[in-house]
């Protein structure tokens, strides 16, 4: 191993410049960098066309866009923010820290950490110029369903092959993820010692490569049933529509936990951090995550208790659905705990970690009401749903994300972000956010479809209060792009420990900025 | 959980602040349930709401006298407590403890839900873009069927006339129900998968193409309540709504009557010779009904989506390959086989218009009993 590590230190000084630096690099942080800004220019796509949506729906009738071209909105709107804005986020984030917070030198797989990064731009390119091939794009849905998916044009076949690239990008990620935790921790540094982030992203990775290929099976089903005469969602061939479904969400069900489970993972570092005491109930935390990952396999037909599954079969998915929230609420707990006779500050991220606390819980509980399959039945395919969802993504997964960036940015710049802007991007964001999503819920129990472009007039003030929240919420992100932007151009230098509470390798034994080579030899830790 | 409810005054306040009208536009709750199974489902979201709001209070009561009393600011200094084996098999044993007792009533009002044995009256619903069409197979009525569209007239979605009361929640054809009476409905769909959902009734139920599912319902108060489907469908998903009305036994057998007259007196003589201007007279209603949300009034469709009509090679060549593309539809697209849905006269009819509107000029009138031969 220190033979391939000597290599890797001749050949520091002669990296290539400008934009091959970026296109040929194999270094950690380089890459992190790529895909965080990658994903950060999704997430301004993606959010350019959540605004299109709302002002569509600020009021009743047809005024900005044609019910094609929102059906296309809400579809793009959905995939990218998935898979182009917050997946790739967390992948940025696990290739700046993982290495530097176990102290190894880079990942394990260098050259494939380029490759995984660099296949996400042409998957982004294919997904985004689908939207202007004859037919227009696809407005199936984020979820693809079958047999709408048949009848779309030349689009569909372009987001389809955009999904396998991502699946691939992701699984080569995971695969680099898994082998670097396990094979490159420092001495001393035993499992039970990694940074909560780590073993987040250890079960993540593992999720990933389990369910990518389920997706990648279930869109190229949809691309012989479109082109090469197969019946898989046809009944007309002996299929059935249904079974689409079942395997989407045998992929979907975890995806959602492989977005929220990083976001644990930021978070067990930031509330720590500013509560100045270590993580409450280490143990249950790795545990109650492992238990997460494995209950989020049993229980994907929550997602389809109106397609007509047998009593018993909604019974069985009814109580395993409940049964997430005993490990679910065992990790607020444990946040909770770890706050409790802390001596708290609340600088930016904590501020981000508590508002995440706070809101995915609430996200949580609506994801219990869902849960009654009677309820659910209700609620099933209503704004209920969207407003459930963006609890758990915006307020849960991105909230994370903005409390990571936030937290690890002196470490990754060598400079202080401004923390009042820092503090009103948090406030506005929550503000904004609650007054977008949380009516939505309201929305869903009075019987609002979701996926309509235009509604009935007993809709119209939730909606309009909902669309005046969105596009707050839209413009507070464009503060956050500028307070990265300058902090990196002209921020004030951060000290060697801004945050006194931290206590991981990258902290403890880095200089800030962290150099472009870390840990060329491993710690000791003790 | 009458009693339940009861107990939480929080029912006392919904009731009233919904009745106080929180005005038509207003709606922020479950529609006033029209079935014992909605009323539960509503009892049983209640019920939810009170134990989640007991934990809440109870979670965020500690996390907030955390961040008010634990703060650097005012000088607390951090203790090193990292683990309490008790306290950590504690929060994990009540939640499970609360969960089972969230689950026996859930599971009960399921069962009462999932129960559609015992029904007085059959009626299939199916799912097309962008309507549903209904047929009563069994019980008082059988034999009734009829489409249901879509009666928001296209310039109140466009703005340019003032919006009704009922926009976009109304139909050309409600589909019409007896009180009191056990209504199974068999949901399947012709092209993509729809929802048949009425809130009032709690009953949502996927219609799946190639498949029957079923839900029923027993409405217990007249009225008039109104659904949209559910599950996106399309173009048109939001244009494509659900109007159940629910009348007392005489009404309905008088509407059944009524029902079954106009049947009678609609079925056109399929042997009758008709006159060009006259079937693409009829031809353009059948065609403003059916075909012009996709192919456009001025027939010259959607390019790339929806194929223009208008100096189409298929409309203006020979007649006998156009009736097959109407009678069977085109697989894999969005053109449906109409033979199931339209009559040999609507069908000679709205062919006859599209061959001699726009620039088509063919001349030809197709006759229903050319149409009658293709079925064959």
């Amino acid at each position: 191993m220190s033979a391939v590590l000597d290599q890797h230190g001749h050949a520091h000084e002669h990296h290539p410049s400008g934009i091959m630096r970026w296109v040929t690099t194999t270094n950690h942080k380089d890459i992190g960098t790529m895909y965080l800004w990658f994903s950060f220019a999704m997430f301004l796509v993606g959010g350019f066309m959540a605004m299109v949506i709302r002002a569509e729906l600020f009021q009743p009738g047809l005024q900005v866009v044609q019910p094609q071209v929102f059906n296309e909105m809400t579809t793009y709107h959905g995939l990218i923010m998935v898979f182009g804005a917050i997946m790739p986020a967390f992948v940025g984030f696990a290739n700046w820290q993982i290495p530097m917070m176990i102290g190894a030198p880079d990942m394990a797989f260098p050259r494939m950490n380029n490759w995984s990064f660099w296949l996400l731009p042409p998957a982004a390119l294919l997904l985004v110029t689908s939207l202007f091939v004859p037919g227009g794009g696809a407005g199936v849905g984020w979820t693809m369903y079958a047999p709408l998916t048949v009848q779309q044009g030349p689009s569909m076949d372009m987001m389809i092959f955009a999904v396998h690239l991502l699946g691939m990008s992701s699984i080569m990620g995971s695969i680099n993820i898994i082998t670097t935790l396990l094979n490159m921790r420092a001495p001393g540094m035993t499992m039970m010692k990694m940074p909560m982030f780590c073993w987040t992203w250890l079960i993540t990775a593992y999720l990933l490569i389990a369910v990518m290929p389920v997706l990648a099976g279930a869109v190229t089903m949809t691309l012989t049933d479109r082109h090469f005469g197969t019946s898989f969602f046809s009944a007309a061939g002996g299929g059935d529509p249904v079974l689409y479904q079942h395997i989407f969400w045998f992929f979907g069900h975890p995806e959602v936990y492989i977005i929220a489970i990083p976001a644990f993972g930021v978070i067990s570092q930031v509330i720590p951090t500013f509560s100045r005491k270590p993580l409450f109930g280490y143990a249950s935390m790795v545990y109650a995550t492992a238990s997460i990952a494995i209950l989020s396999f049993i229980v994907w037909a929550h997602h389809m208790y109106t397609v007509g599954l047998p009593t018993a079969g909604q019974l069985y998915f009814m109580y395993a659905t409940m049964l997430i929230a005993v490990p679910t609420g065992v990790k607020v707990f444990n946040w909770v705990a770890t706050m409790w006779k802390g001596s708290l500050t609340f600088e930016t991220p904590m501020l981000f970690a508590i508002g995440f606390l706070f809101l995915f819980t609430l996200g949580g509980f609506s994801g219990l009401v869902l849960a009654l399959t009677a309820v659910d039945v209700q609620m099933q395919d209503t704004y209920y749903v969207v407003a459930h969802f963006h609890y758990v993504m915006v307020a849960g997964a991105l909230f994370a994300a903005f409390a990571g960036i936030y937290y690890w940015l002196p470490k990754w710049t060598g400079r202080m972000y401004n923390e009042t802007l820092g503090k009103w991007h948090f406030w506005l964001s929550i503000i904004f956010f609650n007054l977008t999503f949380f009516v939505q819920h309201f929305l869903g129990i009075a019987g609002m479809p979701r996926r309509i472009p235009d509604y009935a007039p007993q809709f119209a003030e939730f909606n309009k209060i909902s669309s005046i929240g969105a596009f707050g919420f839209g413009l507070s992100q464009l503060l956050l792009l500028y307070i990265v932007v300058s902090t990196i151009r002209s921020g004030k230098k951060a000290p060697e420990r801004p945050w006194e509470g931290a206590d991981t390798l990258e902290w403890t034994h880095l200089p800030t900025p962290a150099p472009y080579h870390s840990f060329e030899k491993p710690p000791v830790v003790k | 959980m009458s009693k339940a409810s009861r107990f939480f005054t929080l029912t006392g306040i919904a009731a009233a602040l919904h009745s106080a009208g929180a005005a038509a536009a207003m709606e922020w709750n479950f529609q006033t349930p029209a079935t014992k199974n909605a009323a539960e489902v509503s009892e049983l979201h209640l019920v939810m709401m009170v134990i989640i709001l007991v934990i809440f209070v109870a979670v965020f009561g500690v996390m907030f006298y955390s961040i008010f009393a634990h703060r650097k600011s005012v000088g607390h200094k951090a203790e090193q407590f990292h683990e309490n084996t008790t306290v950590e098999i504690l929060w994990t044993v009540i939640p499970f403890i609360i969960l089972i007792v969230m689950a026996v009533p859930a599971t009960k009002v399921l069962l009462a839900v999932r129960d559609t044995s015992g029904s007085d009256i059959t009626i299939k619903a199916t799912g097309y873009q962008w309507k549903w069409g209904y047929d009563y197979l069994r019980g008082e009525g059988e034999g009734i069927s009829f489409m249901s569209m879509l009666s928001t007239p296209r310039d109140q979605i466009e703005n340019k006339a003032p919006k009704d009361e009922h926009y976009l929640l109304e139909v050309d054809n409600p589909l019409v129900v007896p009180v009191g009476k056990k209504v199974r409905v068999l949901t399947t769909a012709t092209d993509v998968i729809h929802s048949w959902f009425v809130p009032a009734f709690a009953v949502k139920q996927d219609a799946i193409p190639g498949f029957v599912r079923e839900t029923a319902f027993r409405a217990d108060r007249e009225g008039t309540f109104r659904g949209q489907c559910a599950e996106l469908c399309g173009k048109d998903h939001g244009f494509m709504p659900i109007v159940v009305q629910v009348v007392s036994q005489e009404k309905y057998s008088a509407w059944v009557a009524e029902q079954k007259k106009k049947m009678a007196a609609a079925a056109d003589d399929p042997n009758k010779k008709w006159e060009l201007a006259d079937l693409v007279a009829r031809g353009e209603k059948v065609f403003q009904a059916n075909c012009v949300a996709c192919h456009q009034a001025n027939g010259k469709g959607v390019p790339g989506t929806f194929p223009a009509l208008d100096g189409s090679k298929v409309v203006n060549g020979p007649k006998a390959a156009q009736i097959a593309v109407e009678l069977n539809g085109r697989p894999g697209t969005a053109m449906q086989a109409f033979g199931k849905q339209l009559s040999d006269t609507e069908i000679a009819a709205v062919i006859t218009y599209t061959r001699n509107s726009w620039g088509n000029k063919t001349g030809e009138a197709i006759q229903p009993s050319e149409i009658a031969a293709a079925r064959k």
